[in-house]
Order: C-alpha cells, then sequence, then structure tokens
C-alpha cells in the first residue's frame, strides 16, 4: 500500500500532491477553527498513535499475522478530517525516517490512504452505525465494515495509479517507464491481497478498538456519533446480537431479493460472459461484434473454452429452474437460494472456527 | 505450568514479541540515526535545509531518468556521499538495498514476461518468454526503487532528525504544521515506549495458550489503551502549554545559517539533479 519511489512518474506525483493539497488544506483550517490551541497537541499525538498502531502485528484466521493503517480507527475517533492530518504526518514520518513509502510518491500515499482511506472509512461507518447507542454492536460491525472497506478502496486508488503508468509513460521502445502493469493486472493484483489480509486486519484493529473504547472509555466514540440514541431508547440494545443489529441491512437484502426480476429487462448478455453456442450464432455474433468495438469474435470457440465449458453444469442455468414457467419467479427463486447458501456457508464456517477455538487449551491464565 | 509455558512459546510468542521487536527496532533506529547525524563529516555539516531540498532534487531527477546511465550515475553519487560521511555501507546495504531488491524484484518479476514487445529469451522448462520491454521495465522499476531509497537513507540519516523536521519549513510549510510534526516526532517515541512496555507487561502475565481471538483482542485492547493514553498526554501537554503562555499561535526558533559551503553544496546538489534530468530525458 504504501507507494515507493520509481513505481509513478513525477508529472502523477505531482497530479497527486496537488489532489491532496486543498484537503490538507482544509482539514486544517477546519481542525484549527473547531479545537483552537488544542489542535496542535492533540493530533500531534494522534499522529504518534498512527504511526506506532501501524506496527502492531495483528493476529488473522488462518495463522497468519498482518498490520493495519489505522485510517478505519482514526476517521471513527477523530473524524474524517483529523484523521487526514494524523495519518499524513505518520505517513510523512514513515517515508522520511523508515524508508516506508517514497517521498515523491507520499502526495500519493496521503491521498490515497490518509485522505480517501479517512472519507470512506467514516462515511461506511456513519452509515451503518446510523443512530444506534454508542455501547451497540452495531457499531463494532460498523467499524469493521468501515476499516475494511477503507483500505480496499485506498488500495484501489493506488492500483488505479498503477494501472495507468504503462499506458502514459513509455520510453522510445515501448517500455513502461514506471509499474509496468497495466490496469487489468494492477486491479485484481492489488485488490487480492487487500480484500483478504490487510482488509481483516484494519477490520479487526477497527472492530476492536471500538469494543474496547466503548466499554473501557465510550466518550472518545461520541464526537462521530452525532444523533446516536442514548441506552434505553429504541434502537439495538447493547445486548442484541448481531444479527437484531443488522436488521436494516436485512430488510434491504430482502428488498434487492424481491427486485431482481428487472435484471430480466435487460437485454443481451453481458460481455465476455459468452457460451459456446453464442460464439456459433450469426446473431450473437453480431451482438458480441457491436459490443467489442467491432472485433470479429473468432470463428471457431477457443479450444479451452470448449473444452472447460461442460465440466460442470450448474443446477439453476441462467438463473431459470427448470420446474419454474415464471421467469420472474425464477429468478428470484435463485436470488433467495443463492443468499440462503452464502449465509449458511458463513454459519458454517463461524460454527467450525467456534469449534477449533474452543477445542484449544483454555487461557485462563490471560490477563484481560 | 510449565506444559502452559511450553504452549505459550509456540502460540502467541509470534505477534506479541513481533510487534514489540517493531516498535523497539523503531527506537533503536532513531539512536543510530542520532549517531550518525551528530558526526562531524561532509554531509553531517551541510545545512538540514541544503540537504533536504539536494534529496528531494536528486530524488527527483532518478525518477524522472529514461536512462540507465544516469540512474547508475547517481546511486554513485548516492555511494560516494555515504562513504565520504562514513555512513556504513553494510548499514544501507541491509537496511535498503536487500529489502528493495527483494520487494522491488518480487512486484518487478512478472513485467519480464508479461510486458508485450520483442522477445528476448526463453525460461528452460517452462518455456515463459522474456521480453525486451519487460527486461527494460523491471530494470527501471528496481534501479529507481533503490537509488531513491539509498538517497532517501544517507540524507536522512545524516541529519538529527528534529532538524530535518524544523528544515522542512524550506519547503513553505506553515509553522503550525512544522509545530505539530515536530511534536509528533518528540512524542512518538515515548508512545513507542509506551506500547513496547505494554505488551512486556502483558507477556510477562500470560501463562497458558492463547486462542487467535484472545491474541487479537491483546492487540486491539493495547491499541485501544494506547488511544487513550495518547489522548490523556496530549490534553496535559496542552495543560502545560498553557501554563506557559500559549495562545495558539506557533512560533519556531529558526537557528539554521547558510555558510558559504551550504550555498556551493546547494548548487551543486541542484546542478548535478539538473544536469541528470537534463542528460536522461
Amino acid at each position: 500500500m504504501h507507494i515507493p519511489d520509481g513505481y509513478l512518474s513525477p508529472s502523477t506525483c505531482a497530479v497527486m500532491y496537488a489532489s491532496a493539497a486543498p484537503f490538507w488544506v482544509v482539514a486544517f483550517r477546519r481542525l484549527r477553527d473547531r479545537l483552537s490551541a488544542q489542535f496542535i497537541p492533540l493530533l500531534s499525538f494522534f499522529s504518534a498513535f498512527s504511526f506506532v498502531i501501524m506496527m502492531f502485528n495483528i493476529p488473522l484466521p488462518g495463522g497468519t499475522t498482518g498490520h493495519a493503517v489505522g485510517m478505519g480507527i482514526g476517521a471513527i475517533v477523530l473524524g474524517p478530517w483529523g484523521s487526514m492530518i494524523a495519518i499524513s504526518v505518520a505517513l510523512l514520518i514513515q517515508a522520511l525516517f523508515f524508508g516506508d513509502g517514497g517521498i515523491t510518491a507520499y502526495g500519493a500515499n496521503s491521498f490515497n490512504m490518509a485522505i480517501v482511506g479517512s472519507v470512506a472509512s467514516f462515511w461506511v461507518y456513519r452509515l451503518i452505525s446510523s443512530r444506534s447507542p454508542i455501547d451497540s454492536p452495531r457499531r463494532v460491525v460498523a467499524a469493521f465494515v468501515a476499516g475494511y472497506a477503507a483500505i480496499t478502496v485506498s488500495a484501489l486508488c493506488a492500483a488505479i495509479q498503477f494501472g495507468v503508468q504503462p499506458a502514459l509513460f513509455r520510453d522510445a521502445t515501448g517500455a513502461p517507464l514506471y509499474a509496468p502493469y497495466p490496469l487489468g493486472i494492477a486491479v485484481p493484483a492489488m485488490l487480492i491481497g487487500h480484500l483478504t489480509f490487510a482488509g481483516l486486519a484494519e477490520g479487526m484493529l477497527s472492530a476492536g478498538m471500538v469494543a474496547y473504547l466503548q466499554r473501557a472509555n465510550p466518550r472518545l466514540l461520541a464526537a462521530t456519533a452525532a444523533g446516536a440514541l442514548s441506552g434505553g431508547t429504541p434502537g439495538p440494545a447493547p445486548g442484541d446480537s448481531v444479527w437484531t443489529a443488522l436488521s436494516p441491512l436485512w430488510i434491504s437484502l430482502a428488498l434487492v431479493m424481491i427486485l431482481t426480476p428487472l435484471a430480466l429487462l435487460a437485454a443481451g448478455t453481458a460481455w465476455g460472459e459468452w457460451s459456446v453456442t453464442d460464439l456459433s450464432d450469426p446473431e450473437m455474433r453480431a451482438q458480441i461484434s457491436a459490443a467489442s468495438q467491432h472485433v470479429e469474435p473468432p470463428l471457431t470457440p477457443p479450444r479451452g473454452l470448449e473444452r472447460f465449458a461442460s465440466v460442470w453444469t450448474a443446477p439453476f442455468p441462467d438463473y431459470a429452474p427448470s420446474f419454474l414457467k415464471s421467469a420472474a419467479f425464477g429468478y428470484m427463486l435463485s436470488a433467495m437460494m443463492g443468499v440462503g447458501l452464502i449465509l449458511a456457508s458463513c454459519l458454517l464456517a463461524v460454527a467450525l472456527f467456534r469449534r477449533f477455538a474452543h477445542s484449544l487449551p483454555s487461557e485462563k491464565g490471560f490477563d484481560s | 505450568m510449565s506444559r502452559g509455558a511450553g504452549h505459550r512459546e509456540r502460540g502467541s510468542k509470534g505477534h506479541l514479541e513481533r510487534t514489540v521487536q517493531a516498535l523497539r527496532d523503531a527506537i533503536d533506529r532513531d539512536a543510530t540515526a542520532s549517531l550518525l547525524a551528530n558526526s562531524d563529516d561532509i554531509l553531517q555539516q551541510l545545512d538540514p535545509r541544503v540537504k533536504i531540498i539536494g534529496m528531494l532534487a536528486l530524488v527527483l531527477a532518478a525518477t524522472a531518468a529514461h536512462s540507465f546511465l544516469v540512474i547508475a550515475l547517481i546511486f554513485g553519487a548516492a555511494v560516494g556521499l555515504a562513504v565520504s560521511s562514513k555512513v556504513p555501507i553494510g548499514f544501507i546495504a541491509w537496511r535498503v538495498w536487500l529489502g528493495g531488491l527483494i520487494f522491488s524484484t518480487s512486484l518487478a518479476l512478472p513485467a519480464l514476461f508479461l510486458t508485450p514487445g520483442p522477445t528476448l529469451c526463453a525460461l528452460p522448462l517452462l518455456g515463459w518468454e522474456v521480453t525486451r520491454s519487460g527486461l527494460r521495465s523491471a530494470g527501471f522499476l528496481i534501479a529507481r526503487t533503490e537509488t531513491a531509497a539509498t538517497l532517501a537513507l544517507v540524507f536522512m540519516s545524516c541529519t538529527p532528525w528534529a532538524h530535518v523536521l524544523r528544515g522542512l519549513r524550506v519547503l513553505g510549510v506553515a509553522a503550525t504544521a512544522g509545530a505539530m510534526r515536530y511534536m509528533t516526532h518528540r512524542y512518538l517515541f515515548l508512545l513507542l515506549k509506551i506500547a513496547g512496555d505494554m505488551f512486556v507487561a502483558r507477556r510477562s502475565r500470560t501463562v497458558g495458550r492463547a486462542t487467535p481471538k484472545m491474541r487479537r483482542q491483546a492487540v486491539t485492547s493495547g491499541g485501544g489503551v494506547l488511544l487513550e493514553k495518547s489522548l490523556d498526554l496530549s490534553e496535559k501537554v496542552y495543560s502545560a502549554m498553557l501554563s506557559r503562555g500559549f495562545s495558539g499561535e506557533a512560533l519556531l526558533l529558526d537557528d539554521f545559517t547558510m555558510r558559504g559551503r551550504d550555498w556551493w553544496a546547494l548548487a551543486a546538489l541542484i546542478a548535478f539533479a539538473g544536469g541528470a534530468v537534463w542528460i536522461g530525458r
């Protein structure tokens, strides 16, 4: 995630500095106006804290560990503007004294992690936690999703910056001068690592720290919880399960499932999802060509596609169970079955994980 | 008890001790940098502002260069400055060259085969074709990263950290931001020490094997405690500042004075960087 020097062209670095600068200025002014004289020590300490928190090894499921950036918890405690400044200062010290992230790429790193990450984290947290009480488990879930989303969005920004390099900067022989991978490679390569290890680390750190602060010092969570309901008012209570706390999300999910037949209104086949028979059907070939900037598809289906197309036959091909006549109902039923399968898989994984955790010797001596 | 201790060694040693080690490494780096920075050699004698501008100019030149020869020249200059300023080459090799090489090579390696261009050779057995463009591209990536990281390490290890942070004002950064960076640096090591002590204390009181969930709780609760302590300290520091008459206006003492050799060094560094950019277009 910390982009070193040499991966981005000087002009990209300049653009990223220019993109980050207005956010720094606005954040600085807002915080100075709001916090007055306390602004300097508060943000200095939070910057130092952000730096230290980046060094924590967080144990992840599967036995590995990961590092977080702290943008999730930063935005939750200080709000997006405070988090922007604190993480930017921490990144500057990392770049200058620890060689973690480049000096020319500092603007890009700050833009991705301190600015985009903080804003994403703050809004995801606000959206999910809504007006739930400060001590609601829903806020822990919100913090996890906020941290996870923030680092993923930051990684996507970095991937886009990498991905545009080969298209824009090449030498006379055509060799890419900076990051060599196009968007098609850079985006998935960056996202795979961040959707798994780094995302989990950031999510767990944010959620764990929010859970701790709910018990130990809920006052620190109040700054970004404007309008939070106090205990005893309607809304998820501290004792509620995560499932109850997420009731608005379940309602949204049910609504989306009911609306799935709307997809039938879309005509044609999605780009790249053609079957072997589509490639030999003249009408479909014309559609493929039109959707591919008039590049004709091959006359014969690729051998690999032909060979592997019949390896697995889906029970409900094209979301249309054969025993149902109504296409709309078939679509809805497929959505319900898909969601049910995902939930069942998650519950099974959680049950297995818990059983595995319980089978380990207890650590009663582990002080809290 | 002994069984528990054995389990502890296998189970929870990893992440806590690695965290403590990382925190101690950061403190050690500062100590090493202080020793190097306070000697009386070529780079150490220069004004911090000259070093900051010179480093930025050279890093920019290395990043902008389209020629391996020019990047190699800048790299040679960085090594020359390191030798003349008595920065141990082993220190640079361990800190930058090895780590940077492993990191950049792992990222650049696929480019050898994925970058379109005329084929240079094919890997035996696998038959994967190495392209000329891929080789050049991977070479640029590694050369630039190593050169820029070497420059940053050499210049930064020859300047006390406090001077670097104050010297950044030459880039037009406001005094308030400068004061914030200075305070961040000052209290960073206090927090590093608090965090290290906290984890050592927890480790010393841990008996038995911790489940992954408990280990995660240990780290995240540690983060929470550190956050509380940070904010508590910030309030105390703020009170101390107020009691000394602080009104919100940050004023920094600028006691740096440019001497003749500083101007000459600045001119030489900028001329070298400018020449490198010109030749390496």
